[in-house]
């Protein structure tokens, strides 16, 4: 292992820290870094910017020795180094705060600090006074001394926790880190400090890899900017002041795949609405939103993970207990917070994690699309199998599930297929509005079409649908209205036609005033 | 070591920009684990409780001594046992094979050919045969990536069988005097039998080992979040074999102390221990889904259940009365725990 040199002097083009080049991680049946290069060097905020998807959290895993890359080369002050565990990387300096998963929440600040490399007296006693001392000095030099070492991790607030993550990335001998979206949990203020945090550890010659969605973040701490678009990195070494926003988000976008969405309707939708929401809220999630949804007609919420989409449809549906408002099915207001009186009044929610959350995955697609219409095909608490897989049957083959066969083992199916799956339960079940959260994640883009044909057709049939993707070309394509959604509110509603992909991601990325005058994620206005 | 460090020196800070708070530091935790002791003021409660029920009801026998003796020798045990099982559980394991291993150690320790070697033949037979079946346990979750449930039922069923072929069914007596002279009250030590200090000697150990050392630390880490523990660069699975090979020890260590107890071997010796520790270690306040654990709950956990066992004895009361009051109050130590736990 190479001894750490001192940092570099003032002397301007330094040689990079480190450099990455033609990284390639592929996982079953996805291609996440399709030969990325990213070059650091000593001092600078080097920003990563890239759509969902597009390999931020791979490359920074990679980065952190945390997945191993199936090709490509590590150099590190100018030796070739591989990155075997994280102790590997830790110990070359490299220290990475993740958005969530690396604390332990049973255990204290200071024990999460100095996790893996606590101070010992014997080799293995942990000498707990030391760490907690130590401890206190980091979160001084972090500017919250009020955290308590000793406290559980548990306790701590979202902001808290982000600062113990930084103790600990702190607490290594550092002199790169990667910080993950650090400021999506934090409020203006605590993200001044945050700021200021990264401007002492650059000054000291420390490099730091800054993944944000916030553009305007960038410009205020970045140095450069790579853009990061389906596994490959489409530019590098951006100067983060002076690339025009319009330049940053068409490299974020620029795509080989067109999609093929089906005709919209000619005539907008017209009649009683099916689904109204009114007010609905959620403290710290979203702002109360109002929404209108007519027979036939597809809704799109567009947004960052985070704004609040997912959030929204589930609290629709139930999942989520509003905080006010109130939803109401076809004239008929819904008890908030119950799944099941949603379900009995026509919703039907086809969930983002379709295979932890939708489907039963060791079972036939007849089991699938009937689970939800089981009292259907039973008499006496028997099932009546052939009337099952009959009704099951007559609901794939509207779809054009392939194949087929209603025996088929679902997880043998495609993701396209599997989806279908999904909707014909609800189709099955007679539903009248249909939430969709990430209704393409995970099809191959070739299927997707398909998909996209079957729920405009079974809007055409009547259906009213809600739809919720990161992709904004699915939402502007399928969708006759848009609601945009930045941190939790909407920011802008149009009909798709008006509306594309470069102004709905310019108005998710800086389309509403954040620090100037009032932040839009707080105090939300009490009804 | 109870004096917490406190950041309360930050007086001077306040670099560009950034919020300092100048407000005493937020004390959300009593200084080492006393909170961990709050809960445990419960369970010394309800072992008052019972001590006083069985004061009144059987005054004579049950405040003997030779009757206190006898419940901290019951005690010892299944208390060594439960001391392994509350590091296996805060990993976010479990270990069903413990009492057929406490079994299989037993007999094969009390075998004609074992006896040959003596004293130290017997315990050194009763550890390594504890820590062989440890390390299966531990090689097949760790490394050959099986449930903890399944692999060690799996243990449960083979070490039984083993331990059945092994006797015939036969009870091995213990001939070796040594072995059975550390029974006896003349080789009590200030009037504590020998086997409670053994008891009393790894509970000690356990508490230093899980709450002082970096290996009690890396434990409740991998209960709490194995991927972040993964992370923070320990080796998660390296832990866990550990983690089973000391489940194993502790009940080598208790087959030797239930040998010198019965002065035989059986192989339905230590039946349902299992239970009994997941119990205890349970109603201590050890989280079943890991990440959180506590020696000194485990062991008054053992305490109460072993003395509810003597009070019923002495009240001639049946084994099955005694049986639905220990699951009456796994229930309710369980509830009070989850109602804390909604408060902190």
């Amino acid at each position: 292992m190479a001894a750490p040199e001192p940092p570099a002097g003032p002397a301007t083009p330094r040689p990079p820290l480190l450099t990455m080049s033609g990284i390639t991680k592929s996982f079953p049946g996805v291609r996440a870094l399709d030969g990325v290069d990213l070059e650091v060097r000593p001092g600078e905020v080097h920003c990563l910017l890239g759509q969902n998807g597009a390999g931020k959290s791979t490359l920074i895993k990679v980065l952190a020795g945390a997945h191993q890359p199936d090709g490509g080369i590590i150099t590190w002050c100018g030796e070739e180094v591989r990155l075997r565990s994280p102790v590997a990387a830790m110990r070359l300096g490299i220290a990475t705060i993740y958005q969530e998963l690396d604390l332990v929440e049973g255990l204290s600040v200071a024990e999460n600090v100095f996790l893996g490399h606590e101070p010992t007296a014997a080799g293995f006693v942990v000498r707990g006074r030391a760490a907690r001392a130590a401890t206190a000095a980091l979160l001084k030099r972090l500017g919250h001394p009020e955290i308590d070492p000793a406290c559980p991790v548990g306790r701590l607030s979202a902001a808290q926790r982000q600062i113990a993550s930084m103790a600990r990335a702190l607490s290594h001998e550092v002199r790169l880190i990667v910080m993950d979206e650090p400021s999506a949990a934090l409020d203006p203020d605590e993200t001044d400090n945050l700021f200021r945090i990264v401007a002492d550890l650059t000054a000291d010659g420390v490099a730091v890899v800054y993944i944000s969605h916030r553009l305007e973040e960038i410009r205020r701490i970045g140095d450069r900017v790579t853009v990061l678009k389906d596994g490959r990195a489409v530019a590098g070494g951006l100067p983060a002041d002076s690339t025009p926003t319009r330049e940053v988000v068409a490299l974020m976008t620029g795509r080989n795949v067109e999609y093929v969405f089906p005709e919209r309707p000619t005539l907008p939708a017209t009649g009683p609405p099916v689904l109204t929401v009114e007010g609905l809220g959620r403290e710290g999630e979203f702002a109360p939103i109002d929404l209108e949804l007519r027979a036939g007609e597809i809704v799109g919420l567009a947004g960052l993970v985070g704004s609040g989409r997912s959030e929204i449809l589930e609290t629709v549906y139930g999942a989520r207990r509003p905080d006010t408002g109130r939803v109401t099915v076809a004239g008929r207001p819904l008890k908030p917070g119950s799944v099941r009186a949603a379900v009995r009044a026509g919703l039907g929610l086809a969930p983002e994690e379709r295979k932890a959350q939708g489907l039963l995955m060791l079972e036939s697609v007849t089991a699938n699309v009937s689970v939800s219409t089981l009292s259907r095909y039973s008499r006496a608490g028997f099932l009546d199998r052939s009337a099952e897989r009959a009704a099951a049957r007559a609901a794939t083959r509207e779809l054009s599930l392939r194949p087929d066969n209603p025996d088929a083992q679902i997880r043998t199916l495609s993701g396209g297929n599997q989806q279908k799956a999904v909707l014909a339960r609800w189709l099955l079940r007679g539903c009248k509005v249909l939430l969709l959260d990430e209704p393409t994640r995970g099809v191959d883009v070739g299927a997707r079409a398909e998909l996209y044909a079957v729920i405009r057709r079974l809007a055409d049939d009547g259906l009213a649908v809600l739809l919720v993707s990161s992709e904004v070309p699915e939402v502007l394509g399928l969708a006759d209205r848009v609601l945009v959604l930045r941190e939790g509110r909407v920011v802008h509603t149009a009909p798709a036609g008006e509306l594309d992909e470069h102004r709905v991601l310019d108005l998710v990325m800086e389309g509403s005033p954040v620090r100037d005058g009032r932040p839009v994620t707080e105090g939300s206005p009490t009804p | 070591m109870t004096q917490p460090t406190s950041p309360a020196t930050g007086a001077e800070h306040g670099k560009a920009g950034g919020p300092v708070r100048e407000d005493a530091p937020v004390r959300t935790r009593p200084p080492l684990g006393l909170r961990a002791d709050v809960r445990n003021l419960s369970l010394l409660g309800v072992l008052a409780v019972l001590v006083a029920v069985g004061g009144f009801t059987r005054p004579e026998q049950f405040l003997d001594t030779a009757n206190l003796q006898l419940v901290l020798t019951q005690a010892s045990v299944i208390g060594v046992v439960t001391v392994g099982m509350t590091f296996v559980i805060t990993s976010g394991g479990i270990d069903l094979s413990v009492g057929a291993i406490v079994a299989l150690a037993s007999v094969w320790a009390t075998t004609v050919a074992t006896q040959e070697y003596g004293f130290a033949g017997i315990l050194f037979t009763a550890v390594v045969v504890g820590l062989g079946c440890g390390l299966v346990n531990g090689l097949l979750i760790a490394y050959g990536g099986m449930v903890p449930f399944i692999a060690t039922l799996a243990m449960l069923a083979s070490a039984r069988g083993l331990a059945l072929q092994i006797t015939e069914g036969r009870t091995q007596i213990v001939t070796v005097r040594s072995v059975l002279d550390l029974g006896v009250p003349d080789a009590y030590v200030l009037g504590i039998p020998p086997l409670v200090l053994v008891f009393a000697v790894v509970t000690a150990v356990g508490w230093l080992l899980l709450n002082r050392t970096t290996f009690g630390r890396r434990t409740v880490a991998v209960g709490g979040n194995p991927e972040a523990a993964r992370l923070a660069g320990i080796d998660v699975r390296r832990q866990r074999l550990y983690l089973y090979l000391l489940s194993g020890l502790c009940c080598g260590i208790a087959a030797f102390l239930l040998i010198v107890l019965a002065g035989s071997g059986q192989n339905t010796n230590g039946n349902l221990y299992e239970l009994d520790a997941i119990a205890a270690a349970i109603i201590g306040g050890t989280l079943l889904s890991g990440g959180r654990g506590t020696i000194t709950g485990s062991v008054l956990g053992v305490l109460v259940f072993t003395t509810i066992t003597n009070i019923f004895a002495l009240n001639n009361l049946q084994s099955d009365v005694q049986q639905i009051a220990k699951g009456a109050i796994i229930v309710a130590a369980v509830l009070v725990q989850r109602r804390t736990a909604a408060e902190h």
